[in-house]
């Protein structure tokens, strides 16, 4: 599917937490095909310290709608100011960019693992299996009760389990501990996004009971297309691009 | 109808506006947003005679508007150049210009050859300038024997037109440009990035593994812009301005510090069709203005 540059009206600004919100766009234009795993380079006009665009994954797709939601975590100038841009302004995005997930075989058992901000293109990827009848189980790993977000989101999707580090919602630790993780090989393919050691974790207990297992990157990049080379990662043909050839990858291709 | 015309000796550019190496791949990655063939010409990815892993992630820091880069050549190497992408880019209708790199002079004499039995690259950019490798680029760049003898052995080796791609990393630019011009090249293109160092104070670390990189983007133009209006007053051929331009209006002041022409390289990061844009917005400039041939403005600052 072409990429394409187009300006989208902000919607809705809605604060999850203190640090965390959804950020929901409307394009003025019949959306592509948008696959789950994609991600769109949003560039920020109003953040003086921003001058590259910023890669978010694509959170939710509403076709009917031409809406977008990201879920993005506030954490420097440029996604601070994101998420204080006022309704019915304007921003541009560069979408949709980067593979997908692959989609299961029908009747496959599938988990998604997600953690923190890295829950945000598990969404989509749940509804997107939904549609072709897949009901995956879904565990989402959050540092306390208070900072889970969208649990009836995706509650709707699949079977949801929750763990946090303090136990104070769910079972108590890090997803990797998790009781339906020790189960791993009964699932055909575990999905997962989150920060790179959990990631990295996962990755060790899906080889060890031979599931496939695909992870999404979130290199550092700058122009998200495949042209400036800054965004590689080491796999086994060599460095290659997380914007153009992932951001999403099957461990085997990574030299984890 | 405005003249947007541009020649380096014989070979025309049907407008004064390429894109930088190492932001544009090979021109097809650019595709979906714009038609390569409206450039005035692509100078693809810099190629090396060995195929180059490039330096180990993370090769970016954004900078205050710019940005640090240190991917040191990653490239397939000539023979993959050749091969597979050769036939995929001799379609563009625009002037696509090969940028050459190598460890000895040895290295780039090869390339130039090779280049040059190529018949739809009318051009190579030699490129002794990056400042991401340890042998070879800048190393040549910034001293005036191994510039002079890099260039001199290249002209003896390839007969098409032959630009120098400068380092901003010297002290005086007119030498540099003076070699080139003595030594035969058609054309000097500069400025390449200026060599830049960023420190993150949370993991109390370079921010780049190499610690230097490259600084391009906005943050450099000013000084590109006092380089090439040097540059141009130093030497008659032409000269290729390249800097932080990410408008048409940038653009404008390269052209009347002196160039004739200017390469848009990081911008097309944020906005891939910013070339087309800066070719449009060149347009509507010269038409405002009623001026009929752009390359009127070009050192018009010194008149």
């Amino acid at each position: 599917m072409a990429k394409r540059s187009e300006d989208f009206r902000v919607v809705n600004i809605k604060y999850l937490n203190e640090l965390h919100f959804i950020l929901e766009l409307e394009g003025t234009k019949p959306l592509p095909e948008i696959k789950p795993g994609q991600f769109a380079q949003i560039r920020i006009d109003n953040s003086k310290n921003t001058f590259l665009r910023r890669p978010f994954s694509i959170h939710d797709v509403d076709y009917a709608g031409n809406r977008l939601k990201f879920l993005i975590r506030a954490i420097g100038d440029g996604t601070r100011t994101l998420g204080t841009i006022a309704e019915n302004r304007m921003v541009n995005l560069i979408y949709p960019l980067g593979n997908s997930f692959s989609l299961p075989l029908p009747r496959e058992k599938v988990l998604l693992v997600g953690g923190g901000c890295g829950i945000a293109p598990l969404l989509y990827l749940a509804k997107f299996m939904n549609r072709s009848g897949v009901v995956p189980d879904i565990l989402l790993g959050f540092r306390n009760s208070k900072s889970i977000m969208e649990s009836d989101e995706y509650s709707k999707t699949g079977r949801l389990f929750i763990i946090t580090e303090d136990g104070s919602e769910g079972e108590k630790g890090l997803v990797t501990g998790h009781t339906i993780m020790k189960d791993l090989g009964a699932y055909g393919r575990v999905f997962c996004c989150g920060p790179e050691p959990m990631m990295k974790a996962v990755a060790e207990l899906a080889k060890a009971s031979g599931t496939e297992c695909e992870v999404s990157l979130e290199n550092m990049m700058a122009c998200g297309i495949g042209v400036c080379l800054c965004c590689v990662v080491k796999s086994s043909r060599g460095n290659v691009c997380t914007c153009t050839d992932g951001p999403v990858f099957n461990i085997k291709d990574l030299q984890w | 109808m405005v003249n947007l015309e541009f020649k380096i000796g014989s070979l025309r550019f049907k407008n004064p506006v390429l894109t930088a190496s190492g932001t544009c791949g090979y021109g097809y990655e650019l595709e979906d947003f714009i038609n390569p063939d409206e450039l005035g010409g692509i100078i693809v990815k810099g190629t090396t005679p060995e195929p180059r892993e490039g330096n180990p992630y993370p090769r970016m820091a954004e900078t205050p508007s710019g940005m640090l880069n240190s991917v040191g050549l990653q490239n397939k190497g000539i023979e993959y150049f050749e091969k597979i992408i050769y036939p995929r880019i001799s379609g563009f209708n625009t002037n696509v210009i090969v940028n050459i790199n190598g460890n000895t002079i040895e290295d780039y004499v090869t390339l130039a050859e090779r280049i040059g039995s190529l018949d739809k690259i009318p051009a190579v950019e030699l490129n002794i300038s990056c400042p991401n490798v340890k042998k070879g680029g800048m190393l040549f760049g910034t001293n005036p024997v191994s510039a002079r003898e890099v260039i001199r052995e290249v002209r003896k080796a390839y007969n098409r037109v032959l630009i120098v791609k400068l380092s901003p990393n010297v002290t005086s630019i007119e030498e540099f440009a003076r070699i080139a011009e003595e030594e035969g090249a058609d054309s000097v293109s500069l400025i390449n990035t200026l060599l830049g160092m960023a420190v993150d104070i949370n993991t109390r670390k370079p921010a780049l593994p190499g610690f230097t990189g490259g600084l391009s983007g906005p943050a450099v133009k000013p000084v590109a812009l006092r380089m090439v209006w040097q540059a141009a007053r130093a030497v008659k051929i032409p000269v290729i301005g390249i800097g932080g331009i990410m408008t048409a209006t940038d653009a404008l002041e390269f052209i009347m510090a002196g160039a004739s022409a200017v390469q848009v390289g990081t911008a097309i990061f944020i906005d891939p069709e910013s070339p087309v844009k800066i070719i449009a917005g060149i347009k509507s400039y010269l038409e405002n203005k009623g001026i009929r041939n752009y390359s009127d403005l070009i050192g018009c600052i010194n008149s």
